[in-house]
């Protein structure tokens, strides 16, 4: 009776949970992490001081290494997400407007299928079929195609990342096109536009929000992958030197300093994305 | 859309340049599936598509000189007023300054200059509906096809609308292909108009030809109320058993007693419902020969509660043996009834 009367009540006590939740355990955690940033470990103790400095970020910029991972992660992560936008356009496409349902079903039900099986089993999977006397050498040796290099490089890292997001990518992609009734492509084709122009002016402007939340899921898990450039490539991620520095140093003020690094490039690409009007149909 | 399904079957149609044009006819009647092969979204199986004596029938729909207004009006939704009636100018890359000029003029005929720049999601369904002809109109086709575009307007604004389309088809001196389920906006706009069922062709005439002079039952149900009296229901009136028709508003109500001149058929019965609509009366009366019809009666003179106490009383029907006519096939009185209330 009371909760009827007074919706405001209602909400606060419908709200008050997850709100807590969101606020301690995630917000509370990245302050926490942004704090940790600026203190230091005691090279000789290994221990941590609560100092407040700038010494880590300081160290992050001196030392080249580290603009070096942090811009080989980008530029992977930035690869990974082109490929699989490119990728997933066509299939997404031909899901949603072209298939018959059945077929459509099951399309839809392989790019789920993959998110079922566990992540790690997935990666090895590829470990075996990149490795040098794994399943692609061997496949090629058959054929007489002589062999390649490509487990545990860049390449494979590329590969694998691809194959992994590429479900993230395609979901979003596919509600979107879906979306898209008939008559507007056949109006557009009423108006005297051919395939491609229908294409560039009516369906990719109105699927963007959904290419853009796509891409984001494949940008982000990149980013933040550490299991993977350890299992199937041969360079280090920003996650790598983050887990290695916790870990295995326990320097979790200058883990804490890296680990804004990636924050603040998600924070740029979705404001980038924001301003691309990504966001307006949402 | 319907794969190997046949929608429409010998549709012979010859549409004048500059005529108002409408395909009339219940749902899945095929009507739609014509204008879709017209506009050429769908390919015919046999026969063709002449449009001023060039078939098109293998022509894509981009290369055709139609346009259409669709039903759900197809805005894009990402792009503003102006760039929607621009879009088709823009892809046939015609020059700037003739494609603003045209665009002006466009949104200008259709009231649209103060909304240009406004996106569709933020307009009123008759303010979309005037986007999507300006869209269509600004390409200056051959041909301008409309399916069912007033559908989804509240009945006010579609009559007005019918009175502006009317108007504007005239003075572009276009031709439009129509199509509509709704008889009275046939019969309001139609130069001419062919009705439709089962994919075939019933009846093509003007709109009094096919009000008046209905040529099949069908029509005769579907154009107007079913009034048809068929077998030994028509021979207690006529003294023959071939169907008939009459319409419900030249059928006058009398006295049991009136007698009826010799240009005047008449028949006897029970008022078994009485509708009221304001205007006038719609009374349905079992006839005492069997069968039943519907008149329509102005209400000059009566009250509704005059006209309600009539239910349950024997009444002579009368009419002028000129508004009877004679249908082509045995006809099915009920089976058109269900067609009629859609």
């Amino acid at each position: 009776m009371l909760l009827y009367r007074l919706p405001g009540l209602r909400l606060l006590l419908i709200l008050s949970p997850p709100l807590l939740w969101m606020l301690v355990i995630y917000l509370g955690a990245l302050a926490f992490l942004f704090l940790t940033a600026f203190w230091r470990q005691d090279p000789l103790t290994a221990a941590i001081v609560q100092d407040w400095g700038l010494q880590n970020f300081r160290a992050l910029l001196a030392e080249g290494v580290y603009r070096q991972i942090a811009i080989r992660t980008v530029g992977i992560a930035l690869a990974v997400t082109l490929t699989d936008v490119v990728l997933a356009f066509p299939i997404a496409y031909y899901a949603a407007r072209i298939a018959s349902p059945r077929v459509r079903t099951f399309l839809l039900l392989s790019m789920v299928l993959p998110l079922w099986s566990s992540y790690l089993v997935r990666v090895y999977a590829w470990r075996t079929i990149l490795s040098g006397d794994g399943l692609l050498n061997w496949s090629l040796h058959q054929l007489h195609l002589g062999t390649t290099n490509l487990g545990f490089s860049k390449w494979s890292l590329w590969i694998v990342f691809c194959y992994l997001w590429l479900p993230y990518v395609l979901l979003p992609m596919y509600a979107a096109v879906e979306r898209i009734p008939d008559s507007l492509i056949e109006a557009s084709t009423d108006l005297g536009a051919r395939w491609g122009t229908t294409l560039s002016r009516v369906i990719l402007p109105i699927v963007w929000p959904g290419i853009v939340a796509g891409s984001i899921f494949a940008f982000s898990l990149t980013l933040g992958d550490y299991i993977a450039p350890d299992l199937v490539g041969d360079t280090e991620f920003i996650g790598n030197v983050i887990y290695q520095s916790v870990g295995v140093a326990n320097n979790v003020p200058f883990a804490a300093a890296y680990a804004i690094v990636p924050a603040l490039i998600m924070a740029a690409y979705l404001l980038i994305a924001r301003q691309m009007k990504a966001f307006e149909a949402l | 859309m319907f794969g190997e399904v046949v929608a429409v079957a010998g549709v012979d149609l010859e549409i004048l340049q500059g005529e108002f044009f409408s395909l009339l006819g219940p749902s899945g009647c095929g009507k739609t599936t014509c204008l879709r092969m017209i506009a050429g979204f769908e390919e015919p199986t046999a026969g063709r598509i002449l449009l001023l004596g060039q078939d098109v029938s293998r022509l894509p729909a981009y290369e055709r000189d139609v346009n259409t207004v669709f039903q759900d009006y197809a805005l894009f939704p990402h792009m503003t007023v102006a760039a929607n009636v621009e879009y088709g100018l823009k892809v046939k890359r015609i020059r700037v300054q003739e494609r603003r000029r045209r665009v002006r003029e466009a949104l200008r005929m259709m009231r649209l200059e103060r909304l240009e720049r406004r996106k569709p999601g933020e307009l009123s369904g008759g303010q979309r509906q005037r986007v999507a002809l300006a869209r269509a109109l600004v390409n200056q086709p051959r041909v301008l096809l409309l399916d069912e575009p007033l559908g989804a307007l509240d009945l006010k604004l579609r009559q007005q609308m019918q009175i502006e389309l009317k108007s504007i088809q005239e003075r572009m001196g276009m031709t439009f292909i129509y199509v509509t389920h709704d008889q009275e906006e046939a019969l309001t706009m139609s130069d001419r108009l062919a009705v439709l069922n089962q994919g075939r062709v019933e009846q093509v005439g003007s709109p009094a030809e096919v009000y008046e002079r209905p040529a099949t039952s069908f029509v005769a149900g579907f154009v107007g109320a079913s009034n048809v009296l068929a077998g030994d229901a028509a021979r207690a009136v006529t003294g023959q058993a071939a169907a008939f028709t009459v319409r419900p508003e030249k059928i006058r109500l009398a006295r049991l007693e009136e007698i009826t001149g010799a240009d005047e058929w008449t028949a006897t019965g029970t008022v078994r419902e009485v509708v009221y609509v304001g205007a006038f009366t719609r009374y349905i009366v079992d006839l005492d020969g069997g069968g039943e019809l519907v008149v329509l009666q102005q209400n000059l003179a009566m009250s509704s509660m005059q006209v309600l106490k009539t239910r349950g009383t024997a009444i002579r029907l009368i009419w002028n043996k000129e508004h009877n006519r004679l249908l082509a096939e045995p006809a099915e009185p009920k089976g058109t009834e269900e067609e009629v209330d859609r």
